[in-house]
């Protein structure tokens, strides 16, 4: 057992534990700071950064013209990393886990210290062989049958939403509806409490980004995360209830109960990893919608089209970049990597990349051949890809139903964010009489 | 027509199960299977082409006509 196991069991992370847990996530701020030269980006080919303004306000002109030019971006920025934006490159590094492995996913200026097998937030920071056993506890838990209960939840949870903004000329799609959803949705399954939303959002923000500040400020934040998974985790060993953190509690890997450490993990990925994407997803689509009458239009009139346009907002809109680390220095396509640099995967630039793709600028809604990558591709396909489908599947009914005409109220006004997870974060718009 | 799952390249993102549950079971896991011995009633012939075209690990394949 170790002081984490220790505390949490007795309900309270102590100064040294709660130190240790934000030095896994964050970093070990002792060994590999890496000051970031920030500054805004003009060479997008050899000093490239995600967190760019430009990037986040329109990143496909970027990729579009480094797909054509130069397959694999570099930057000094982050103590090195590289951008692979092909289809077929990233999908490369998505399947070689030899060479890249996922002991962090997140970029920052700090490399995470010595925390394998289990890793910052398993499974997702975990490599094979033990990956494969803490992936197949949970998968169970997010099949489309095992999620298909939360369907009325959810669609009420919806409904409640748009309730609150009745009659109002102009609703924030991002602020006032889509960022609610996900963590509503997660906080059920995980069982906390409903009244904790707020909260969650702040940690999510902190920890995806924030990426850009330094490791003491980064740590001082994400210790209130620690804090509060920690609370819940201890009033669920005192009181197991049917949620998914009781059985998380319980659950064994290889015929033994997985430590506290590993439950903090798993328990920090599904609040962090759920949560911005999927209201990125959902925000995408609505924006896409209100500049798009056509397709607007065709959505009210045929809402069985909606799967199939879903899965071409994923595609043409994905939110998530991934990101690798390199095992050891070697040689990718010419690239000279070095052990630590880091290796974006900028999903969302294959699935424009127009040798993967038809027509790979356009959204087409009903588009029938659709291998997007949105929930990434190789063992490490998002857990969650069946519950973020279903929310935006019931978020896009639910609005359409309600707002069958509507449009940006100011396309100025519209705000993305940057780094690894982009969506809109502010997206004002004005509902039309129907 | 026949279909068959390859499970080491199948990773669960259930494109073929959404599109054609005929066709395509999944286990505890989430992993596809083909139904049955993997034929394909003709009148599914479409579904399981559209199935094999969303996949996004080139987990699926089309065998045509009738089992050996």
């Amino acid at each position: 057992m170790t002081d984490l196991d220790r505390e949490s069991a007795s309900g309270r992370a102590g100064t040294s534990t709660r130190d240790a847990a934000v030095r896994q996530v964050v970093g070990d701020d002792r060994t590999d700071v890496v000051s970031t030269p920030h500054g805004p980006v003009t060479d997008w080919a050899n000093d490239f950064d995600h967190t760019d303004p430009v990037w986040a306000a329109d990143p496909y002109p970027i990729w579009d013209e480094l797909r054509g030019t130069c397959p694999v971006a570099h930057t000094e920025r982050y103590g090195g990393a590289w951008l692979p934006l092909t289809h077929e490159l990233v999908s490369e590094v998505a399947y070689d886990t030899e060479h890249f492995s996922s002991r962090s996913i997140i970029v920052t200026g700090s490399r995470p210290g010595d925390i394998a097998p289990v890793g910052i937030a398993p499974p997702i920071s975990s490599d094979p062989p033990f990956h494969h056993g803490a992936r197949r506890l949970l998968l169970p838990e997010f099949t489309p049958k095992a999620i298909a209960p939360l369907e009325p939840f959810t669609r009420a949870y919806c409904n409640g939403l748009l309730d609150e903004v009745a009659g109002n000329d102009v609703v924030d799609a991002a602020i006032d509806y889509g960022q609610h959803i996900p963590v509503r949705v997660i906080a059920k399954m995980l069982g906390f409490p409903a009244s904790d939303a707020d909260r969650f959002r702040t940690f999510v923000y902190d920890a995806l980004e924030r990426v850009d500040r330094p490791p003491a400020e980064r740590g001082e934040t994400i210790g209130h995360l620690v804090d509060y998974i920690s609370t819940q985790m201890a009033e669920h060993q005192a009181e197991p209830r049917d949620d998914l953190t009781s059985y998380l509690l319980g659950a064994e890997m290889d015929g033994e109960v997985i430590s506290h450490r590993h439950v903090f993990g798993t328990i920090a990925l599904l609040l962090l990893a759920g949560i911005d994407t999927t209201w990125s997803a959902i925000g995408a689509s609505i924006w896409h919608l209100a500049k798009t009458p056509d397709d607007r239009e065709r959505l009210v009139a045929e809402p069985d089209l909606i799967p199939t346009a879903i899965e071409e907002f994923l595609r043409a809109y994905a939110p998530v970049t991934m990101a690798r680390l390199v095992k050891d220095d070697f040689d990718f396509h010419g690239c000279p990597m070095k052990a630590d640099d880091w290796v974006l995967l900028p999903f969302p630039s294959a699935n424009r990349d127009p040798e993967a793709f038809e027509r790979a600028d356009e959204v087409i809604i009903d588009r029938s051949e659709n291998r997007h990558a949105a929930f990434g591709l190789g063992i490490h396909r998002c857990l969650g890809s069946n519950l973020a489908r279903l929310e935006l599947r019931i978020a896009i009914e639910t609005w359409l139903e309600r707002y069958p005409n509507f449009t940006l109220a100011d396309p100025d006004a519209v705000r993305w964010s940057g780094g690894q997870v982009r969506g809109p974060r502010v997206l004002p718009v004005r509902i039309l009489p129907a | 027509m026949r279909i068959h799952v390859d499970g080491d390249k199948c990773q669960g993102h259930n494109r073929c199960h959404a599109l054609a549950p005929e066709l395509f079971e999944l286990d505890d896991y989430g992993t596809a299977h083909e139904t049955g011995d993997g034929a394909v009633p003709a009148h599914l012939e479409d579904r399981a082409r559209l199935a094999v075209a969303n996949c996004p690990e080139f987990a699926i394949e089309i065998m045509e006509g009738d089992a050996p």
